[in-house]
């Protein structure tokens, strides 16, 4: 059976066969073809299963709008589900297989649910699955999605590129039918740049689908020769195989550009598409219109299209839907389907035309006033059932029938920013409204204008008028045929079921019931249905249901009103809107200086937001984390261990009024701060909560250094800039981020400073370079900086150098001061010797806790202004009951601690009501012996000494534990000043 | 989106991280004004459906902080200025 329906004519290269399979059957096909039209000039009707009933359905339409063929495409990495057969372009070798059936598409067997077709009405998942509310995740759900899937994925990676680009124009045509092609013309002959768009392989819309004749050609032969006109000038871009999806604000677009799909592989270096931001103050609408079935009983078999669609396919790809074929009509148009078949030799049996009187069509059955009632055959159309005005019905064997229930504007893209569109009575469709998107008009077919004339003529004048043109280029012949058209929504007749949207399966029956339940209002209608809720989102469908619940409810259509479009107007493959932000480059690692140190050395990485830092350096025969860890931390306060603190943030802030500025910003006092020394500092949000810490070094007279903590380092900057020019906007004061400019180590244990000695170029004995001193140095003679700050209660110190240099200053470190066994330490011994110490981090810098609870109430200044210090001393965070930082030791010294585990008294039940605070941080302490821990305790200060629990029902923990000072570690700090 | 930048002329709104009401210019003095008057400053804002003033920051761009009138119900941008200078139009100095 190698293309038994193909016919004589239409815009394929006969010359060029492409093979291609369905269900692994092998098919022929040519050049220009889609998978539909390949399928039907084979005298392949079946196509795909619905979603609910897996009725047997063949293709509705011949374009983007179709809700029945969907198809998986490809196989392994490149499987595509509920790919449209319609606009899939034929190419050799192509892989196709229906989808949402088993064990084939022939004999399907949750064809079943069908038969059951009662209890599946609107509403029934809602109504039925209710009790027991556990059995929905576990049982209900799995089912009901393995019976009403859609296509499948192979969970194989993508090996294709999709991309993201930017293009600007003066004129953002979408649409390249008649409307768009004259418009193009217009602006491009004028100079314009201009981007033309169209969804399809081929420019022309339904010029290539009738045999209209444009001034004295044929349609399709002036959309070439035009095309050809605008290829030929630079300030056009002409993009086919191109979705404009969405009209955003101020005039920018969104497409997609499918740049590969029409290949079995993307070219060498090409992506598969391309999602682009088009920028255009001005853009045309010229998206053409969607024929609209009629709802009768049974008519969705395979074999029943839209009457435009079946002489698309005959017009444009050669192909007779059927051998024997009928029209059911409500408006002028689907005449026209009639007179193309029979001039193209096929055997027109009859048209069933819903309007009473009339003219009749010359050398054909036209039956006016007639319906179609009902048809039969379950894989394919075998006959229609016809009742005649006179009441009399008669069974008509036909294997194909067009049906038009007339045209709906594609209005969607002028409604993405809320313009409702109107009715319009003469042509029986909503038509664009008042209040679209700015700068964006519609013509031709978009707009109501159904002729070719009108098309043309609207797209010339949208083009002249957008632009402000004077001249304008001719206007061609073409026909200006007037609408003629009685509304017909559905056949009223028996009690069968008769589909508004196939895709979702949504029927007459449905409709009512939702009135009948009072979902009245379009939205609810949708909603309680699913009507217009699947992949093709009720382009063919949704008109139909809203008029019939308008019929139900007595209102008019534009009482009933419409439902809101919205982006994308067709659906988008997740790959584009991912672009190249997919796997590592989705959230690309920012590396330390030390990194490539650290890789040689085998250690281990941890993420700390972007940056990928040290988390420990094993040695040989280290089999544990925690024998690499303790060994850094012992190793460090025994003789001295060096980290890597360049993720810091870092902020250079200069100018008069800097010191003014810190006090601020920071809850403490900075301005009094002497030249050469660094202070810790503690920033307060507006609303009293800590936001950030660090230390800040004065480095001159009106220079000073901020740290930030890694996390906020963007935010804390970003928030000095809205200080500096949203609140003082006078103060001269001037920031700029370092972060990446500087690497910073820390220096820390008791041989620091002798370790340093031996690689800076100045004196930084005790007396030189005293504790919290800071100060600019060489090393080698590269500029450097030097900060004697303590983070690990450790004699210790910041070294910072340009960040080239980072790696080469801590092999030089190392190899320098070989002597003193230096290791270096990552992030999980940082933790350690913190907490041994007290500092907050992480776990206490929660974004929820006060100065006051973390024991630092008293660096926030009441003697200045600054961010957060009123509300910080507001009713409620003062109280003497509130969290306070403490810290925690097991009474045993081999009891286990676990960050986020409660503190109770002895002998209280661990409900809420007895809580008392939480561990914020654990680790466990070489230095002490046992697991140690910070906590917010609730009185805490008053505490110390205390015994209580540290319950965790999670992990199963209720230790007995000593509340102690957060200072495990050289309380005094005699250690850091040595 | 498209703001306007008063420098730098038109930029895609991706370019700027946005805060919110431009009422947080007007932060009072903590050293006469109570808590009240920061409760009200730090909580309170109007919502309106139509012409709003909110700060956004030009983060990938020159670090402007301005302040864009923008009718929230459909997107309008009516003006940009820099906050920078609407701050000191209402007597903020240092």
């Amino acid at each position: 059976m190698s293309q038994s329906h193909r016919i004589e004519g239409g815009q394929i290269d006969r010359a060029k066969t492409v093979r291609f399979t369905f269900d692994g059957l092998p098919y022929q096909g040519f050049t220009g073809d889609t998978l539909a039209s390949a399928l039907l000039a084979n005298g392949v009707r079946l196509m795909g299963r619905s979603f609910k009933y897996h009725r047997p359905r063949g293709v509705l339409s011949a374009g983007s709008e179709e809700p029945n063929a969907l198809v998986e495409l490809r196989s392994g990495g490149r499987q595509e589900p509920n790919t449209r057969a319609t606009v899939v372009e034929l190419f050799e070798g192509l892989e196709a297989n229906s989808q949402n059936r088993w064990p084939s598409l022939r004999f399907d067997a949750m064809g079943i649910n069908d038969t059951l077709s009662t209890f599946f009405a609107a509403g029934f998942y809602y109504k039925t699955f209710m009790w027991p509310k556990s059995f929905w995740e576990k049982l209900y759900e799995p089912i009901i999605r393995r019976a009403a899937g859609l296509g499948s994925v192979s969970r194989e990676e993508d090996p294709d590129e999709y991309d993201k680009g930017f293009l600007h124009c003066d004129l953002l045509v979408i649409g390249a039918g008649p409307a768009g092609l004259m418009a193009a013309l217009t602006a491009g002959r004028a100079g314009k740049r201009v981007i033309l768009a169209d969804e399809d392989f081929a420019f022309g819309g339904r010029l290539n689908a009738e045999t209209f004749a444009v001034g004295q050609s044929s349609g399709a032969d002036w959309a070439a020769a035009t095309v050809a006109e605008l290829a030929s000038m630079p300030n056009v871009r002409l993009m086919a195989r191109t979705t404009v999806l969405g009209a955003f604000d101020h005039g920018i677009y969104s497409a997609v550009e499918r740049v590969s799909d029409h290949l079995a592989v993307p070219l060498a270096g090409k992506p598969r598409q391309v999602l682009w931001r088009i920028y255009s103050q001005r853009a045309i609408l010229c998206g053409g219109a969607t024929e609209r079935p009629i709802a009768f009983e049974n008519n969705d078999r395979p074999g029943i299209m839209l009457a435009g669609s079946l002489r698309a396919y005959a017009n444009r790809w050669g192909v007779k839907a059927g051998e024997r074929v009928a029209v059911f009509t409500n408006n002028d148009g689907g005449l026209r389907t009639a007179t193309d078949l029979q001039a193209r030799g096929v055997d027109v049996v009859a048209v069933i035309d819903s309007r009473e009187g009339g003219e009749l069509l010359p050398g054909i059955r036209h039956l006016r006033g007639a319906e179609v009632i009902d048809t039969s055959g379950r894989l394919g159309l075998k006959s229609v059932t016809v009742r005649q005005a006179n009441g009399r019905t008669e069974e008509v064997r036909v294997d194909a029938l067009g049906v038009s229930g007339g045209w709906n504007p594609n209005v969607n893209i002028h409604s993405h920013q809320r313009a409702r569109p109107v009715w319009d009575a003469s042509i029986a469709a909503f038509v664009p409204g008042a209040d679209g998107p700015a700068g964006l008009t519609v013509a031709g077919a978009a707009a109501g204008v159904f002729s070719t004339h009108g098309a043309l003529r609207t797209g010339l004048d949208a083009a002249v008028s957008a632009l402000g043109l004077t001249g304008a280029a001719e206007l061609p012949e073409a026909e200006d045929a007037p609408v003629r058209i009685t509304p017909l929504w559905h056949v009223a007749h028996g009690k069968g079921r008769a589909w508004i949207d196939q895709q979702n399966d949504v029927t007459v029956k449905d409709i009512k019931l939702a009135q009948q339940e009072n979902f009245t209002s379009v939205e609810h209608m949708k909603r309680y249905t699913t009507l217009g809720m699947a992949t093709d989102q009720g382009k063919t469908g949704n008109v139909i249901g809203l008029a019939i619940m308008a019929e139900l409810t007595g209102r008019s259509i534009p009482e009933t009103g419409t439902t809101m479009y919205r982006p994308p107007y067709t659906p988008v493959a997740m790959g584009a809107l991912a672009g190249r932000s997919r796997g590592r480059e989705f959230k690309p690692f920012r590396l330390t200086p030390s990194h490539h140190w650290a890789v040689e050395q085998g250690a281990t990485f941890v993420e700390v937001g972007n940056w990928l830092r040290t988390q420990w350096v094993p040695k040989a025969g280290e089999t544990e984390w925690r024998q690499s860890v303790d060994r850094e931390v012992l190793a460090t306060r025994k003789s001295v261990g060096i980290c890597d603190v360049t993720t810091l943030g870092k902020i250079d802030i200069q100018g008069t009024d800097a010191g003014a500025f810190l006090d601020r910003v920071y809850a403490n006092t900075f301005s009094t701060l002497a030249v050469g020394k660094c202070r810790y500092g503690l920033m307060l949000r507006e609303d009293g909560i800590v936001f950030d810490d660090g230390t800040t070094a004065r480095m001159g007279e009106h220079e000073y250094v901020m740290t930030t903590t890694t996390a906020n380092a963007v935010t804390v900057f970003r928030h000095l800039e809205f200080c500096r020019q949203c609140l003082w906007p006078d103060m001269d004061v001037q920031l700029i981020s370092t972060t990446e400019a500087w690497a910073q180590f820390s220096v820390a244990g008791p041989n620091a400073r002798r370790l340093l000695e031996k690689v800076v170029d100045q004196n930084i004995s005790d007396a030189a370079f005293p504790y919290m001193g800071a100060g600019n140095i060489t090393v080698g003679g590269l500029r450097a900086r030097l900060f004697r700050i303590s983070f690990s209660g450790e004699l210790a110190y910041e070294i910072a150098v340009p960040t080239r240099y980072g790696d080469a200053l801590l092999r030089e470190m190392l190899a320098k001061g070989a002597e003193f066994e230096p290791i270096v330490y990552g992030t999980e011994a940082l933790g350690v010797m913190r907490i041994e110490k007290g500092h907050v981090a992480g776990g206490e810098l929660n974004g929820q806790s006060t100065a006051l609870n973390m024991g630092l109430g008293k660096m926030v200044s009441k003697k200045k202004d600054s961010i957060g210090m009123v509300l910080s001393h507001r009713e409620g965070l003062v109280g003497e009951n509130g969290y306070r930082l403490v810290g925690v030791k097991p009474v045993d010294p081999k009891g286990k601690l676990v960050a986020g585990s409660h503190f109770l008294e002895t002998g209280a039940a661990p409900v809420m009501e007895n809580d008392g605070g939480w561990l914020t941080s654990k680790v466990y302490s070489p230095h002490i012996g046992s697991d140690i821990a910070l906590g917010y305790l609730k009185g805490g200060d008053r505490k110390i000494g205390q015994r209580m629990r540290a319950v965790n029902l999670l992990s199963g923990l209720d230790t007995e534990v000593e509340i102690v000072s957060p200072h495990f570690f050289d309380p005094e700090g005699e250690r850091l000043r040595g | 989106m498209i703001i306007h930048h008063p420098i730098l002329g038109p930029r895609d709104a991706q370019e700027f991280v946005y805060l919110g009401d431009a009422s947080l210019i007007d932060r009072p003095d903590g050293m006469t004004a109570g808590v009240e008057a920061f409760h009200d400053y730090t909580y309170n804002r109007d919502n309106p459906a139509g012409l709003h003033r909110e700060l956004w920051y030009h983060e990938q761009g020159d670090r402007s902080w301005l302040v864009v009138t923008r009718n929230t119900v459909t997107h309008e941008i009516l003006r940009v200025e820099l906050a920078r200078d609407v701050a000191r139009a209402k007597g903020r100095s240092k």
